[in-house]
This record gives C-alpha cells, structure tokens and sequence, in this order.
C-alpha cells in the first residue's frame, strides 16, 4: 500500500508532463498520439530499441544516484554534469597513458580513476560548504564550467586525437570494457550497452545497502533530515557533508566508464547530454530511492531513444520534445503541492501524501 | 596596433556585458526578494528565441524586444507559481525552466522555421545593435534607485531578508516575490533578445551557452547589490572579449597561445573564492530560498 502511494505521484506527474506535451504537439499542427507512439514505441523493439535504451539509461542511473545520496544528506547536488566530465576524462587519460598494460590491471585503474576523480571533483563544493559554509548549489553550478573548461584544456593541448573532432587519442584495448551483446545471443556489438550498466545495477544495491543498512548511511541520512537532531547525537554535519559530496562525486564520475571504456574508446569533447541535469529529474521522480532511480532512469532513456525516432518520422515535432517533457516532469514533481494541495519544506523527501 | 585592439577590446567589453547586466539585475530583484533565480539561462533563451522569431514575423525589432521581455517574463511566471503558491523548491524548479527551454526553442524552430533549431536571418536593418546596450546601463542607476530609494524597493528588500516581519508590517510577501521573479524574467528577456536581435541576427540552438550562469556569477560576485554587479558584469565581459579579442593576438612569455579555456575559468573561480569569503564576505539575502510559509 506505501509503495502504491509512492508510484502514485510520480505517475501523475509524469501524465500531467505528457498532456502537456500533446498539446503542445497540438498546438504546431501535428498529432500527439502519433508522436507518442513514435517516442515510446521504438524504444520496446529488440534489439535495437532494448539495446539503446538501457545504454542510454546506464549514465542515468549513476547521475540520478548521486543526485540521490546528496539529496539524502539535505544538499542538492546540480555539479553533477562536472563530476561526470572529469571522472570520463581522467579514466581516458589512465587508458591512454597506461595503454599498453593488461586488461586486468588496466580496467580495475581505470574505474579506479574515474571514481577518485569524480569524487575529488564532488568533494571540493562539500568542503567549500563544511569549511567556508558557501552554498552548493553555487558553486557546483560553477565548478559544472571549470571542469567542461578544464577537459576540454586538456583534450586540445595535451591529448588530441589529429583531426577536425575535439576528441582524445584512444584508449589501450586492455582497458575496454565488453559489450554486453558479447554475453547474449541476439544482440549485435555494434550496440554499446555495455557491462558498465551492470556495474550502474551494482551502484543501485550498493547505495541501497550503504544508506540503510549501514551506521555511516544513518549518519547520512539523520543529517539531511534533521541536522540539529543529528549534531546534538554526535554526527558532525560537515563531516557528512564531505562524506555525501564525494560519495555523490563518485557515483557520477562513473559514467566516464559507461561512455570511455564501453562505448566511445576515448574521451569525445562535450558529450554529455546534459546527463548530470538529468540526473536531478530521475532522482525526484524515483523518489530518492535506488529502485525510483532505475525505474525512472529506464523512462527517461526511453524518451531519449524515441526522441530520434520523432526527429526522424513525425513531420514538424523534433527530438526537443523530450527536453520539453523532462524539464515538465521535474517541474511537476517539484511543485508537488500543485497535485497533493499538501506541502512540507522538504515533501519531495517524505513519504507521498497524495 | 596597441591603440586599435584597446577601442575594439573597449566596445567588445560593452557588448559582451550588455546581456550579463541584464540578466544580473533581473536576478538581483528575483534574489533580494528571497527567490533563488538559477532559471536565468531559461529565461534568456526565451527572449532570445521569440525576440528573433517575432521580429522575422513582424519586420519590426522593437516588438521583437518586447516579445522577447514578455516571453521572459513568461518564464518567470512559471517559475513564480511554482516555487512562490506551489512551494516547490527554487532551485529544482530553475533547473527544470533551463531544461524545458533548452528544447522548447528548436522544438518551435523545428515547427515553424523547419529548421533544426535555428530561426530564420533577419536582415540587417531590421537588428536592434544599440538600444539594449543603453537600456542596461540606464537600467544600473534606475535599479538602484528602485531598490534602495522607493517603498517597492524597501518591501523586496525586506520580504528577503525578513519576511515574517514584513508580512507583519502589511506587506504581501507573495505579491512582492511574484513582482521581484516576473521582474527578472523581463529583464532577462531583453538580455537575450540582444542576443539574437542585438549582437547576432538570428536565434540559434542554446545560444546563451551559459551566459545566465555568469550572470548569476556577476550578482554573487557583486554581492547583490547594483553597482557592485555592473563591475563584476563589465569583468565578466572583459575576461570573454579578451577571450576572443585576443585569441591568437597575445601570448605567454614562451610564446605559446593563452588557452581559452582558462580565460573562460576566471568569472567561475572568482565566484567561488569570493562566495568563500576571501575576498570580503559576500552575503546572499537571509531568507533566500526558503519558501515563505504565512503563519496561520
């Protein structure tokens, strides 16, 4: 019955985000019903829609998790989209300078990379705010241009791949991660999901089990529901602070393995599509919860999926529909008193009250 | 030489910081009212977009600018419902404004112009070069006089800082949020029309490309107040004309380029420092993004 309720209001918000969507469709001339079928059809076809989907939802999950731990020690994390940068950059630069070494010390540094960068990246606004009591939000806002500006420095000047693209050299071989067509039957290589959505799988239970099986996770969480309670217990809030931001950092880092070492081989200049941005919306529409996450993970890599199905078959509705939808969506799921007529500062955290 | 490149880095600057004071100041009466405004980007795009589409419609680039303020506005509306009645946070919904108005925009485009995200050239005497350069430093002395010199502004002020008290005092603390966010919308709004109408001569696929983000920066940096934000906007404009000014024209003493990126780096870092308080203390308004719940 709780996990009724639950599902509930994200379900409105995300009905309420379609209607509105149609009647925009509406609105230029084209037909919504159509234009849906073209957005969420594609993406249930084997292999290629299956494929593609859960590729695409593979970062998804990462950056809606990172979003998720900070959530739950009462920050919001938007540098998200940094993090992920400089975690993809530095596990391309230890497959390309390592490039020669086997696979099985290779790959294990490469994570290794990816994860420490991501988190150092994340730890910097978390110190900022323990130390100096700065907002995050600023300055992960921030620190999401320094570290585009900084990849982008280090892929021109120092590891550019010759050639009109702004991409790195390729990684060694040693360091690739398999695709997962690999392992099934039925499904080419040529799709890039990879193990790294496994890994994202892994990510889900692992967080799960960290904040709410875990003395350290109840510290986490009793700061971001109730930081005075929590310091007057003995937690020290700026310590959870660190903890969360680099934990988050981590998390988003991540999808450096998802878009280095499984499908690009390199590091490619500018390519996320705004995964970190996303990342927020998945993480209010999950709920704050590691199943929330992939449920909405998977919606969202639908959207994406079928958005180049619109671009390519609907006359005049583009693939920008789905930026529209996602961007409605969130903006439902934040202004939940619109739907519940209920509201608490911090509604998006507890349970629904719809 | 010298001479030269300083007049054209000179006028670089204006027009690199025209959009910036705009949108900074439209963020400072959103901020001091308590409204946390990251939608600034979002907001920029929407002037930016209906600015060039309404003046291709039209002919005429003064509805354009209109258009654009109004479509800013707009924007700010939605953000102004949903965190001012509905209470939603301001920063989630500022993130999903500037997610909505990344593809709202091309969706449009796509629609109307059939293009991939692009409105169609305007042609040159149909452009507005001058008159938002004018109107954002009119605009510096005329909100600094609104905010620190007229009752409106002593209530925004007030609703920001205290709002408990200003609500005691008779203030509505709702109707000066909403006019504080609808405010930065239209400003914004200008701030991009002279993107697309102003500087350039149509709208293209993200074209503010973080611009309302160093604005957001320029307002922290100037610690929300109007002056103060000028200057940082005339840096912040500085540091992208030099940018582009002098890309290849200037070197390090080894002789080698001065990379870009590390230009584009300093209006983030310096946020950051002085958001640290290395350099002063730079102090948000105190009731800045907490929704105002009136005591029943």
């Amino acid at each position: 019955m709780i996990f009724l309720r639950q599902l509930l209001f994200p379900l409105i918000a995300v009905i309420a985000a379609f209607i509105v969507g149609g009647i925009l469709i509406l609105l230029i001339g084209d037909n919504p019903i159509e234009a849906y079928r073209l957005l969420l059809g594609s993406a249930l076809s084997w292999p290629d829609g299956i494929g593609y989907t859960l590729f695409y939802a593979t970062p998804l999950i990462f950056t809606g998790l990172a979003v998720l731990v900070a959530f739950r020690c009462g920050l919001l994390n938007i540098g998200a989209e940094g993090q992920l940068y400089v975690g993809a950059f530095a596990t391309a630069w230890v497959g390309i300078s390592l490039a020669g070494m086997s696979a099985w010390f290779l790959v294990p540094l490469c994570f290794l990379a990816a994860i420490v960068a991501g988190g150092a990246w994340g730890a910097i606004p978390g110190i900022l705010k323990a130390r100096f009591g700065s907002h995050e939000v600023i300055n992960t806002i921030m620190l999401n241009f320094i570290a585009v500006a900084l990849c982008s420095y280090f892929t021109q000047y120092h590891y550019k791949n010759p050639g009109p693209i702004m991409e790195t050299t390729a990684i060694g071989s040693g360091a690739h991660v398999a695709r997962l067509g690999k392992f099934i039957p039925g499904l080419p290589e040529r799709i890039p999901v990879n193990l790294a959505f496994l890994i994202a799988l892994l990510c889900c239970l692992l967080v799960y089990l960290f904040l709410w099986r875990t003395k350290w996770g109840y510290e986490l969480r009793a700061t971001g529901s109730n930081p005075s309670a929590a310091e007057y217990g003995g937690i020290s809030i700026r310590k959870q602070i660190i903890i969360a931001m680099t934990i988050s950092g981590s998390l988003a880092g991540m999808v450096g393995i998802n878009e280095v070492l499984g499908y690009r081989y390199r590091y490619y200049d500018g390519f996320s599509d705004n995964y970190g941005f996303t990342g927020i919306a998945v993480a209010l529409l999950g709920r704050n919860h590691p199943v929330g996450v992939i449920v909405a993970a998977l919606l969202f890599a639908v959207l994406q999926r079928g958005g180049i199905h619109v671009d390519g078959f609907s006359e005049y509705v583009t693939k920008d529909i789905v930026q529209v939808l996602q961007g409605t969506i969130i903006l439902f799921v934040a202004a939940e008193a619109f739907f519940s007529g209920s509201f608490s500062k911090f509604g998006l955290l507890k349970r629904a009250k719809v | 030489m010298g001479e030269l490149l300083t007049v054209a880095l000179f006028w670089s600057t204006i027009r690199t910081s025209t959009p910036l004071i705009l949108a900074a100041l439209g963020g400072m009466f959103s901020e001091r009212a308590g409204v946390i405004n990251i939608a600034l980007e979002g907001m920029m795009l929407a002037g930016a977009f209906t600015a060039a589409a309404v003046t291709h419609a039209v002919g005429n680039p003064i509805v354009g600018l209109a258009a654009g303020m109004a479509a800013g506005a707009l924007v700010g509306a939605i953000h102004a419902v949903a965190c001012i009645t509905y209470k939603a946070d301001q920063v989630v919904t500022g993130t999903a404004i500037n997610i909505i108005m990344i593809g709202m925009p091309a969706f449009l485009s796509g629609a109307f112009f059939l293009s991939s995200g692009s409105t169609p050239q305007i042609p040159k005497d149909n452009l507005l070069p001058w008159a938002p350069i004018y109107i954002a430093f009119a605009l510096v002395p005329i909100a600094w006089y609104v905010l620190y010199k007229t009752p409106f502004g002593l209530r925004l002020r007030s609703v920001g800082e205290n709002p408990e008290a200003a609500d005691a005092a008779g203030v509505s603390v709702s109707r000066m949020q909403y006019a504080g966010v609808l405010l930065s919308g239209a400003l914004a709004g200008i701030g991009g029309a002279y993107l697309s109408i102003g500087q350039s001569s149509l709208f293209t696929r993200n074209m503010t490309s973080g611009r309302g983000f160093i604005a957001l920066a320029a307002l922290i940096f100037g610690k929300w107040r109007p002056v103060q934000t000028l200057l940082a906007c005339l840096l912040f404009g500085f540091t992208e004309a030099v940018s582009t000014q002098m890309q290849g024209v200037m070197k390090l003493p080894s002789g080698a380029d001065i990379p870009v990126q590390f230009v584009h780096m300093v209006p983030y870092l310096l946020t950051i420092i002085v958001l640290a308080g290395f350099i002063g203390s730079s102090r948000p308004p105190q009731a800045l993004g907490i929704p105002y719940q009136k005591e029943r």
